[in-house]
C-alpha cells in the first residue's frame, strides 16, 4: 500500500498555505495526516500536491480567552490533552480527548484535522457541536468564523472551501460553580472508530435546578448532533431520571440514524438514548458534587 | 526531493519521492529494519518511532514531513553494541516476545511511557500499549515487562529520565 505520486510544499505562513491552495484545485492540506496518510495509501484520497502546516508557527497555539479556550488548527491533540486549564475550563474536552484514537496518533493529530476530516464518529467535533463552538477559516478570498452548527455537513463533508485553511477552533468555557461534565462511547475495542458517543455538560444553580445543559451525540448520525430541544425541556428542572430520558428519546426518536456494516440503525439508536441519558445523569451528579459560589 | 533525517542522533540525507513513507525511508534507505512494516495504515504500532521523543507511527508520516525531525528507532536505545536498555532486558527475561515482530513498537512505546511516567499503573500500561497490536505472546508478559523495567528504573542510582532514555 504505496500512496499515489504528488508534490510536497511546506508553507511557512497561512497566506503562503492559501496561496498553494488557490493554485491547484486537487491540492490538499495536510497537518497530522493520522487519516489522511491512511486514506493515500489506500488510494481513496489522491491529491497532487500536500500542503504541509504542520510547522507554521501561528497556527500552533492554545489560548484562554475569558469565555473560551482558543486553539491554533495544527496544534497537536496531545498538546491540549496537557494543556494546564483544560481540565478546569473544559472538563468535556478533557474527557474526551482520551476516546481520540491512541496516544501515538494523538501526538501527531491536531485538533483542527480532526474538526476538518468530519468522521461522523470523531470525538472532538462532536464536543465542538456540543458547546457550540465555531472555528475560524481563512483564503486567499476571506477569513470568516463558522459556527460548529453550520459546520458539519455529512460524513467528512463540511462547510469549509476546498483552498480554505482552519486557522482556529473555538471552544466556549462556562463559568458556573456547579458545573458537571461527561462522555461516553461504544467501539469495537477502546481506540477504535465509536458505533456511538455521546457527551453533555450541566450546570446547576444553588438549589439543584439545571441553569444550563448541553447534550451531543455523535456515531448515529451523518454529522455530530447537538440535542437542542431536550436541553431546552431539561433547562429549569432537576434532570430526574425519567423526565431525561424522556426528554432525550423524544428527540433521538426523530432523528435520521446511520447505517453501516457494524451496527444497525435501531441498534444506533437506542444506544444513542441510553449513552445520551448516561452522560447527562453522569454529568448532574458531578455537578451536585460540587459546592455552590 | 532532498531529506534530512536526524535518526538516533545521526543525520542523514536521503534523496525521496515525497511519496516515500518515513517507515520506508528507514528500512529501504537506511536499513534499519528494526522499524518492522505491519499493517500500512496505521492500525497496528509494528512501526511505532519516538519522534521527538514521542511515540509515533512511521507508516503515518511522509519522510519529508519528518525532515529535521528528532527520530529514536529500536536500533537507537541500546547503550553500546551488544547490549539491552533496561526495558529491553526487562522484555527478554519475562518473555514477553514471541514471534518478536510487535517487539521493537512495544519498547519503544514502553520507553516514552517510563519517560514520562516512572511508575505507571497497570491500567496505564495497558492503556499506553493499546495502539500496538500482538498477535502471539498475548499482553500478560508484555505488561509485567514494562513492570519490571519500572521497578528496575525505580531501584537504580542512575536518574530516571537517563535510564530510560
Amino acid at each position: 500500500m504505496k500512496a499515489a505520486p504528488f508534490e510536497y510544499s511546506r508553507p511557512s505562513s497561512v497566506a503562503e498555505a492559501c496561496e498553494l491552495l488557490t493554485r491547484d484545485e486537487d491540492a490538499r492540506i495536510i497537518a497530522g495526516g493520522q487519516t489522511l496518510v491512511p486514506m493515500m495509501a489506500m488510494r481513496l484520497a489522491r491529491p497532487t500536491r500536500l500542503v504541509d502546516i504542520a510547522r507554521i508557527p501561528e497556527l500552533a497555539f492554545i489560548r484562554d480567552d475569558s469565555d473560551a479556550i482558543v486553539v491554533g488548527g495544527a496544534t497537536r491533540q496531545a498538546a491540549l490533552e496537557r494543556h494546564a486549564s483544560l481540565a478546569a475550563r473544559l472538563p468535556l474536552l478533557a474527557r474526551a480527548l482520551p476516546w481520540v484514537g491512541h496516544a501515538a496518533t494523538r501526538n501527531r493529530g491536531t485538533v483542527g484535522g480532526s474538526i476538518a476530516n468530519a468522521d461522523p464518529a470523531a470525538e472532538i467535533p462532536l464536543v465542538l457541536v456540543t458547546l457550540d463552538g465555531s472555528i475560524r477559516a481563512r483564503s486567499t478570498r476571506d477569513d470568516k468564523v463558522i459556527a460548529a452548527d453550520d459546520l458539519f455537513e455529512g460524513p467528512m463533508a463540511t462547510a469549509l472551501a476546498l483552498d480554505a485553511c482552519l486557522t482556529e477552533v473555538r471552544f466556549p468555557t462556562w463559568s458556573h460553580a456547579r458545573m458537571g461534565s461527561a462522555f461516553q462511547e461504544i467501539s469495537a475495542r477502546h481506540g477504535d472508530f465509536a458505533y456511538v458517543s455521546a457527551a453533555a455538560q450541566v450546570a446547576l444553580d444553588g438549589d439543584g435546578k439545571c441553569v444550563a445543559c448541553a447534550i451531543g451525540v455523535g456515531g448515529a448520525t451523518a454529522a455530530p448532533t447537538r440535542l437542542k430541544a431536550a436541553s431546552a425541556a431539561l433547562l429549569g428542572g432537576r434532570l430526574d431520571d425519567a423526565a431525561t430520558r424522556e426528554a432525550i428519546a423524544a428527540e433521538i426518536a426523530a432523528l435520521d440514524i446511520m447505517i453501516d456494516p457494524h451496527a444497525s440503525p435501531a441498534y444506533r439508536r437506542r444506544v444513542a438514548v441510553t449513552l445520551a441519558h448516561r452522560v447527562v445523569i453522569a454529568a448532574h451528579d458531578e455537578a451536585l458534587s460540587r459546592t455552590p459560589a | 526531493m532532498k531529506v534530512s533525517l536526524t535518526v538516533n542522533g545521526e543525520t542523514r540525507e536521503i534523496d525521496a519521492e515525497p511519496r516515500l513513507t518515513l517507515l520506508d525511508a528507514l528500512r529501504d534507505h537506511l536499513r534499519l529494519t528494526g522499524c518492522h512494516t505491519g499493517c500500512e495504515h496505521g492500525v497496528c504500532g509494528a512501526c511505532t518511532v519516538l519522534i521527538d521523543g514521542a511515540p509515533a507511527r512511521a507508516c503515518l508520516l511522509f519522510a519529508v514531513q519528518a525532515d529535521g525531525l528528532e527520530i529514536t528507532t529500536i536500533e537507537g536505545l541500546a547503550p553500546a553494541p551488544g547490549e539491552l536498555s533496561l526495558v529491553q532486558d526487562a522484555f527478554c527475561e519475562t518473555h514477553a516476545m514471541q514471534c518478536g515482530y510487535c517487539t521493537p513498537g512495544m519498547v519503544l512505546t514502553a520507553h516514552a511511557l517510563l519517560r514520562d511516567n516512572p511508575a505507571p499503573t497497570r491500567d496505564a500500561i495497558v492503556d499506553a500499549i493499546s495502539g500496538n497490536i500482538c498477535r502471539c505472546t498475548g499482553y500478560g508478559q508484555i505488561v509485567e515487562a514494562i513492570e519490571l523495567a519500572a521497578r528496575r528504573l525505580a531501584g537504580s542510582n542512575a536518574p530516571a529520565k537517563g535510564d530510560a532514555a
